[in-house]
């Protein structure tokens, strides 16, 4: 069984390909120099409406709003304690807001009703330190979740497991427990993991700022053939250059808020808010 | 000090009838034995149900939790034995109170549920503080797989937080196992208990301790190695 070929996991939006050219959004991927991913032009696979989030008196997150379509690769970037990780963590219900709305594929993650670990069954997440679960092997990391989860039996999770150790250069690796690989090898058989419970879509929260320079490449190599497979991203990090390469859209946040939100070439011609430009400066220059 | 050692005692018949002083200690270390292996499977059961609840995101599971370490933590262990074998029959409806009072093998049952509730407390503290020992994105990243809170603490959670504990706990089942000489005090015949009633019939006072005291010693100790075993047993490769 395929992804495609999973139900949908509520309510399904209209389709909307050829209207939905809200501002911001609007086909300047068109003028790309490089060959766009697979296709952006799909109805939005995330739309966050007004989202504002409190940690008792503080508020981390101000009024952000945005929407990340099928196929999109959205790159998300900003100082240290923008409110990046809650925002990306709102999207998996991993934190709870207090105004706004987050939709994802058409199923509203505040309602009451929703399920949400059936949700999050197929919104795969990376995480800056892998969290790979250090008592299992690496077959066992990646069956768990589809066998508790999608009930998949252990032949078939084992199966899946391994194509895609395969796909990410590990599958000599299956053995072994989390604690025996490097860094670069654990974050690819975390994103490995979240592969295989067929995810709808990828967010990544620096999953490289936890690594030693020479392994950033060889995890950037997977998400880049991942982008370009056509999976939507949302991918917090500040390696511009893996943002140059295959991203749509980059935003940058400061202070809890959304302060651009801009197609790739735009944020990075001329960003118009000067916070952007200092901040691009600053990380440009090393 | 005049003093008749005589090391030959544990193979004289007892008055009591039943076999020689050596078998009265063994009778002693048996319900010793047994005591703490029954008390320690409500005290681990229990525990981690406590242990849990204190780490859920829900403040009235904390709270339950919290109240449950609080109450059996702070009344010593002999009050809560009295409380158990002579106040509860009394507070209880009149024909559950006889019922009780009427068990055969009473002092063992109380022991038993005793020392399960009080280690409990102990067990749960432990729990707890392994759980919480774990890096927070273990927890999000079981939840972020779509596992529910019940799944992510039996695959990820409790299976980690157990090994990280393994050694506080050895220590909380050697102290269990000690702890078993309390429920003399309500008429079990257990090792101490034994050593005490030898003392009294052949006035061998040393001997009787000594042996004991050898039989507790040589007990923990193979409690330590058989715990040692079972550490390097789940240990995780590359740790
Ligand atoms: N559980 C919490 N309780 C209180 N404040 C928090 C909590 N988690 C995060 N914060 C605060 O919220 C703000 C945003 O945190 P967040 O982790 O989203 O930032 P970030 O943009 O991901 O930063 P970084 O680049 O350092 O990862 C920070 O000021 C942080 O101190
Ligand atoms: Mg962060």
């Amino acid at each position: 069984m395929t992804s495609s070929a999973m139900p949908p996991l509520g309510p399904v939006s209209e389709p909307q390909a050829a209207t939905d050219a809200a501002p911001g959004t609007g086909p300047v991927g068109t003028l790309l120099t490089e060959p766009p991913p697979v296709s952006a032009t799909g109805a939005p696979m995330i739309t966050i409406e007004g989202i504002s989030k409190w940690y008792g008196d503080f508020q981390v997150l101000t009024n952000c709003t945005t929407a990340i379509r099928k196929g999109e690769v959205v790159v998300v970037c900003g100082p240290s304690g923008s409110g990046k990780s809650t925002l990306i963590k709102c999207v998996n219900a991993l934190e709870p807001f207090q105004k706004g709305q987050i939709t994802v594929d058409g199923t509203q993650i505040a309602n009451k009703k929703t399920n949400l670990p059936k949700l999050r069954s197929r919104v795969g997440m990376v995480f800056q330190h892998f969290e790979l679960f250090p008592h299992l092997s690496i077959t066992d990391n990646l069956s768990l979740a589809q066998r508790k989860v999608l009930g998949r039996g252990k032949d078939e999770a084992e199966a899946k497991g391994l194509a895609l150790l395969e796909r990410v250069g590990l599958k000599a690796h299956a053995h072994k427990y989390p604690g025996q690989l490097s860094g670069g090898q654990q974050q690819r058989v975390a994103i490995a993991r979240a592969l295989a419970m067929n995810p709808i879509v990828m967010l990544f929260d620096e999953p490289t700022s936890a690594l030693d320079p020479e392994m950033v490449g060889e995890v950037l190599d997977v998400m880049v053939e991942l982008a370009r497979e056509g999976m939507t991203m949302m991918v917090v990090t500040h390696e511009m250059g893996f943002a140059r390469k295959v991203a749509n859209r980059v935003i940058f946040m400061d202070k809890g808020e959304i302060v651009e939100d801009a197609q790739k070439e735009e944020f990075f011609g001329s960003p118009r808010s000067e916070r952007a430009q200092t901040f691009l400066s600053r990380i440009l220059q090393h | 000090m005049n003093y008749n050692w005589n090391w030959g005692i544990f193979f004289e018949q007892s008055p009591e009838g039943t076999g020689t002083y050596a078998d009265m200690l063994l009778s002693g270390l048996m319900w010793t034995i047994l005591t703490a292996l029954c008390a320690w499977v409500i005290a681990f059961a229990i525990g981690s149900v406590v242990g849990v609840l204190r780490t859920l995101p829900s403040r009235a599971a904390q709270a339950v939790g919290n109240a449950y370490v609080e109450l059996f933590r702070n009344i010593p262990l002999l009050v809560q034995m009295f409380l158990w074998y002579f106040v509860l029959p009394e507070v209880l409806p009149e024909s559950w109170g006889t019922w009780l009072k009427q068990l055969p093998n009473a002092p063992f049952y109380t022991a038993v549920v005793c020392l399960g509730f009080f280690t409990a407390s102990r067990v749960a503290e432990q729990v707890r503080a392994g759980i919480q020992a774990l890096p927070r994105g273990q927890r999000m990243a079981g939840t972020a797989l779509g596992l529910t809170t019940a799944q992510t603490y039996r695959y990820v959670l409790l299976p980690n937080a157990y090994r990280i504990i393994l050694p506080p706990l050895t220590s909380e089942f050697l102290n269990n196992l000690k702890n078993t000489s309390v429920a003399l005090t309500i008429g079990l015949l257990e090792l101490t208990a034994r050593a005490r009633a030898m003392q009294e019939f052949s006035f061998q006072v040393f001997e009787a301790f000594t042996a004991a005291t050898i039989i507790y010693i040589v007990i923990n100790l193979l409690v330590v190695t058989v715990a040692g075993l079972i550490e390097r047993r789940v240990a995780v490769p590359g740790r």
